[in-house]
C-alpha cells in the first residue's frame, strides 16, 4: 500500500537502526510527544531493538488520556439529561470519569452518539431539531480546525440545537511545562508530526533556544520515527539543539494556513486543566466571546453533576506519573494486575492512544522483563506444562 | 353481518396489501397465513415446507449429525457484497463446514419490527433462498414473530443448521503440535470494515465489501487433498482472526505466531483500518477461516484451496511453536515478536 509500505520497510529500518547504535555515544533520554508514536515505537518493536541506545520517554500526547475528569462527568450528565445527544469521537467512549464512562451511561439510556468528525455532528443536529446535540470537542490542534469549522457551519445554518464541549489542548505548553519541572530527563523531542502538520514549527524556535534541546518533527511510521531518532541522537551527538523537519512528506515550516485561521477566528488561547498535569498555563482553547452561543458549558450551565453516585477514586493509579513521563506504565502497582484493556483504571489504559494499553498491547523487552518479575505466576504459564 | 369482514381482535381494518409489517401480521390469524402465502413460502421450494407441519421431518444417510444456530442481527440489512438473508445462511453452513459437516437443512426464524416494509422482507427472503440454493441446503422450517416498532431492529433471523458429519472428522485445537503450520483462506477484515463503513456512513470509493460467502465447498476440497493433516478448523467471525487463535492458544498451551508480511489484507481494508485505527487480526470476517494443519501439508492445502474464488487468496501466516511470552504472537517490522492482544469489545475507532 503507497505510503505505508515504504515507511514499514524491515530492511530500511534495520539499516536506520544499526546506523542509530553506531552513532549514540551514550544512552540519550528521548520523549516522543504523541501517543500514536509511542504505539508505533512498540508496535514495530524499534523501542525493543534501539533499548541500549536511546531510553524513550512517552509523553502526554494523548488528548482522551489528558481532558480532564469534570468535562468527562459533565458530558456524561449532559447525555443522562433530557432532548440532549452527545456526540463524540469513539476512543472517548470508554475513558472512566469519576464514576463511570459514556459506554455506561449509554447503557443506562443516555444518548451517546459516536461521530467520526465534528460536521457529523452538525448534521445530526439538522436531522434533530428537536434534540440539543452536544460536541465532545477534545484533541489536540489536528483536531480543532475540524471542531472550529464545525461551529462555522452551524452558525451557517443558524442551528439553535448545536453546541461544543470544549477541551482542546495545545501541545507545545505541554512541553515547556515538562521542561519546567524539576524532576525532567528529556534531552531531546521527537515533535508530533500531525501537529506541526497544522501548527508548522516555527514556533519551537523559540522553545529551543530557551531549553537547548532539540526538538525534531517525526512522522508515525517505523522508518519515520527511526529518522526522527537519528536526527535527534546526530544533534545531541554534535552538541547542537535545533528545529528540524523529519516529516516533509507532510509538515511545512508555515503549516497549514487556512486551518490556522480558522482556529484563531473561533477559538482563542486558554489556561487549560490536563489530566495528571494540573492546570497548563496556555494550554488549550476557548470559544471566542463571538462563539460563546455555541459553549456548551453555558448552554447547560444549570446542568450539575449528579453527586449521588459513589465517586470512584484509585489511588494507587499512576496514570498522571504516567502520562508526565515520571513513571512507565510498567513500573505502576496496578498495571496488568486490577488495570487492563478490559477494565482500565486510568485513561492511558483506555485509549487507543495511551501509553499503558501500548504497553500492554504490546510489551516492550524492559515491560517483559519487569512485568514477568513482579508477576511470575500470570505469564507463560505453558512453560510450566511443557 | 358478513363474518368474513368482521374481526374480533382488530378494530381497524387492516388493508390485506398493507406495504408494511404490522403487528396483526404476528397474531397467528388472517394475516400471518397471508403474509407466511405470499411471502415467505414461495420463496421457498422445499416439500417439508409444502404442508406447514409443527415439525419437519428429516431423513438422513449419516448416523452422526452435527447442529448449529447463530441469530442475525446486522444492521444496515443490505451492505457492500451482501445482505442479512445469505449472512444468516453462510454463517449456518459455514458453522457446519469447519465442523467436518456436510450442510443439508435450515431452519429459519423471522423476528420482525411492526412497520417493515415488505419489499425489504421479500429482498431479504430472496436472498435467503438463493443462499441456501447455492449452498445446496434445504430450509425446512421457521417461525415468524412481529415485535413493536423499536422493539428489533426492522428484523432478525436466526438460523439453525443440520449437516451430515463426513468422517474423519477434524480432531480441533488438542492435537495442535508444535511446527504445525497456519493458514487463513483469503484476505481478512473485509466483513467488519464493510459492515462498519455502511453503518456509520464513512465513504470509501469504491466501498469495501464483505466476504460474506459459503465455505463448505473450499473445506471439502481441503479436506480431501490433505485429510488427516488438518488439526482445526474455524471460521474467523467476531473477533477475528485473533480470536480464534487465542482460543486455540488456550486449548492446546502452545502460542501461535503469526508473520504479518505474510497475512492477506487487501489494500482498502489496510486503508481503512489505518484511518479508524483498528487492526484487520480483530475485524470480524464471514466468509473466511483458519486452519491449523501439519507442516509437510501446507503446499497441497493452499493448492486446493485456491482453485476456488472465495478461497483464492489462501495463505500461510505463521506457526505453531513452543509456549512464549504470550499465547498469540506477531513478528512486525522489527525486533522479536510481540504479543497479539486478543480482542476487547466493539471496535472503538481512535480519535487521531
Amino acid at each position: 500500500m503507497k505510503y505505508v509500505d515504504e515507511f514499514r520497510d524491515p530492511g530500511a529500518a534495520e539499516q536506520l537502526a544499526a546506523a542509530i547504535r553506531k552513532l549514540a555515544s551514550r544512552r540519550w533520554v528521548l520523549m516522543e510527544v504523541c501517543g500514536g508514536q509511542t504505539h508505533s515505537l512498540l508496535r514495530h518493536g524499534i523501542e525493543e531493538v534501539l533499548h541500549n541506545t536511546v531510553e524513550l520517554i512517552h509523553g502526554p500526547g494523548c488528548p482522551v488520556c489528558v481532558t480532564p475528569v469534570e468535562a468527562i462527568d459533565f458530558a456524561q450528565q449532559l447525555a443522562l439529561h433530557e432532548n440532549v445527544i452527545v456526540a463524540s469521537f469513539g476512543d472517548m467512549l470508554r475513558v472512566p470519569g469519576s464514576r463511570e464512562t459514556l459506554l455506561g451511561v449509554r447503557g443506562r439510556g443516555g444518548k451517546v452518539k459516536t461521530v467520526y468528525s465534528p460536521l457529523d455532528a452538525v448534521m445530526l443536529a439538522q436531522r434533530h431539531p428537536d434534540q440539543q446535540v452536544v460536541f465532545f470537542a477534545v484533541g489536540f490542534e489536528t483536531t480543532a480546525p475540524a471542531t472550529a469549522l464545525a461551529v462555522l457551519q452551524a452558525e451557517r445554518l443558524e442551528l439553535e440545537n448545536f453546541s461544543l464541549l470544549v477541551s482542546h489542548v495545545r501541545v507545545q505548553p505541554a512541553m515547556e511545562a515538562l521542561m519546567n519541572s524539576p524532576d525532567n530527563r528529556v534531552q531531546g523531542f521527537l515533535a508530533a508530526g500531525h501537529v506541526c502538520t497544522i501548527t508548522g514549527f516555527d514556533t519551537y524556535e523559540e522553545f529551543v533556544q530557551q531549553y537547548r534541546v532539540p526538538v525534531v518533527v517525526t512522522g508515525f511510521e517505523p522508518i519515520d520515527l527511526l529518522e526522527g531518532i537519528l536526527e535527534c541522537v546526530r544533534q545531541l551527538e554534535a552538541g547542537r539543539a535545533e528545529v528540524s523537519n523529519c516529516y516533509a512528506r507532510s509538515v511545512r515550516q508555515e503549516g497549514n494556513q487556512s486551518a490556522q485561521d480558522i482556529v484563531t477566528q473561533v477559538y482563542e488561547i486558554d489556561d487549560r486543566p490536563w489530566r495528571g498535569f494540573g492546570t497548563v498555563p496556555r494550554g488549550g482553547y476557548r470559544l471566542r466571546a463571538k462563539y460563546q452561543k455555541f459553549d456548551a458549558e453555558k448552554r447547560f450551565e444549570g446542568v450539575a453533576p449528579n453527586s449521588e453516585l459513589p465517586v470512584i477514586a484509585v489511588e494507587t493509579c499512576r496514570a498522571a506519573d504516567v502520562l508526565a513521563g515520571r513513571l512507565r506504565p510498567t513500573q505502576c502497582p496496578e498495571f496488568g494486575l486490577h488495570c487492563t484493556p478490559d477494565s482500565p483504571l486510568g485513561a492511558p489504559m483506555v485509549s487507543s492512544e495511551g501509553a499503558c494499553a501500548a504497553y500492554f498491547h504490546y510489551h516492550s523487552t524492559d515491560a517483559d522483563q519487569e512485568f514477568a518479575s513482579r508477576h511470575p505466576s500470570s505469564i507463560a504459564s505453558g512453560d510450566a506444562a511443557k | 353481518m358478513n363474518g368474513d369482514s368482521w374481526q374480533l381482535h382488530c378494530p381497524i381494518p387492516i388493508a390485506e396489501d398493507a406495504a408494511r409489517i404490522t403487528l396483526a401480521h404476528g397474531e397467528g390469524a388472517r394475516l400471518t397465513r397471508q403474509l407466511i402465502e405470499r411471502h415467505i413460502r414461495p420463496a421457498f421450494e422445499s416439500p417439508e415446507l409444502a404442508e406447514l407441519p409443527d415439525a419437519a421431518h428429516l431423513t438422513a444417510e449419516s448416523r452422526r449429525l452435527a447442529v448449529t444456530t447463530d441469530s442475525f442481527v446486522v444492521s444496515p440489512l443490505f451492505f457492500p457484497g451482501g445482505d442479512i438473508g445469505s449472512l444468516a445462511v453462510y454463517g449456518s453452513v459455514n458453522d457446519l463446514a469447519v465442523s467436518g459437516a456436510k450442510p443439508r437443512w435450515l431452519t429459519l426464524s423471522l423476528i420482525l419490527e411492526e412497520g417493515l416494509p415488505l419489499v425489504l422482507l421479500d429482498r431479504v427472503l430472496e436472498s435467503v433462498a438463493a443462499a441456501a440454493k447455492c449452498c445446496g441446503v434445504v430450509v425446512v422450517a421457521g417461525d415468524t414473530k412481529v415485535v413493536p416498532k423499536d422493539a428489533a431492529d426492522s428484523l432478525f433471523l436466526t438460523t439453525t443448521g443440520v449437516g451430515e458429519l463426513i468422517e474423519p472428522v477434524p480432531p480441533g485445537p488438542s492435537l495442535i503440535q508444535p511446527g504445525d503450520a497456519l493458514i487463513v483462506s483469503g484476505p481478512i477484515g473485509r466483513h467488519g470494515v464493510a459492515v462498519l463503513c455502511a453503518r456509520e456512513e464513512i465513504e470509501f470509493d469504491p466501498p469495501p465489501t464483505t466476504d460474506s460467502a459459503p465455505l463448505a465447498d473450499p473445506i471439502a476440497a481441503l479436506r480431501r487433498a490433505i485429510g488427516p493433516q488438518i488439526r482445526a478448523i474455524r471460521d474467523a467471525t467476531r473477533g477475528g482472526v485473533s480470536a480464534v487463535l487465542h482460543e486455540w492458544a488456550a486449548a492446546c498451551n502452545l502460542t501461535m505466531n503469526l508473520h504479518e508480511r505474510d497475512i492477506p489484507v487487501g489494500s482498502d481494508i489496510r486503508g481503512a483500518c489505518e484511518l479508524l485505527g483498528l487492526d484487520p487480526l480483530h475485524v470480524a470476517n464471514e466468509g473466511t477461516f483458519v486452519a491449523v494443519v501439519a507442516a509437510d501439508a501446507v503446499e497441497d492445502a493452499l493448492a486446493a484451496l485456491r482453485s476456488f474464488p472465495q478461497t483464492e487468496g489462501a495463505a500461510a501466516i505463521g506457526q505453531v511453536v513452543d509456549r512464549k511470552i504470550a499465547p498469540v504472537t506477531i513478528q512486525r517490522t522489527l525486533g522479536s515478536e510481540r504479543p497479539l492482544d486478543e480482542p476487547a469489545g466493539a471496535l472503538l475507532p481512535r480519535i487521531c
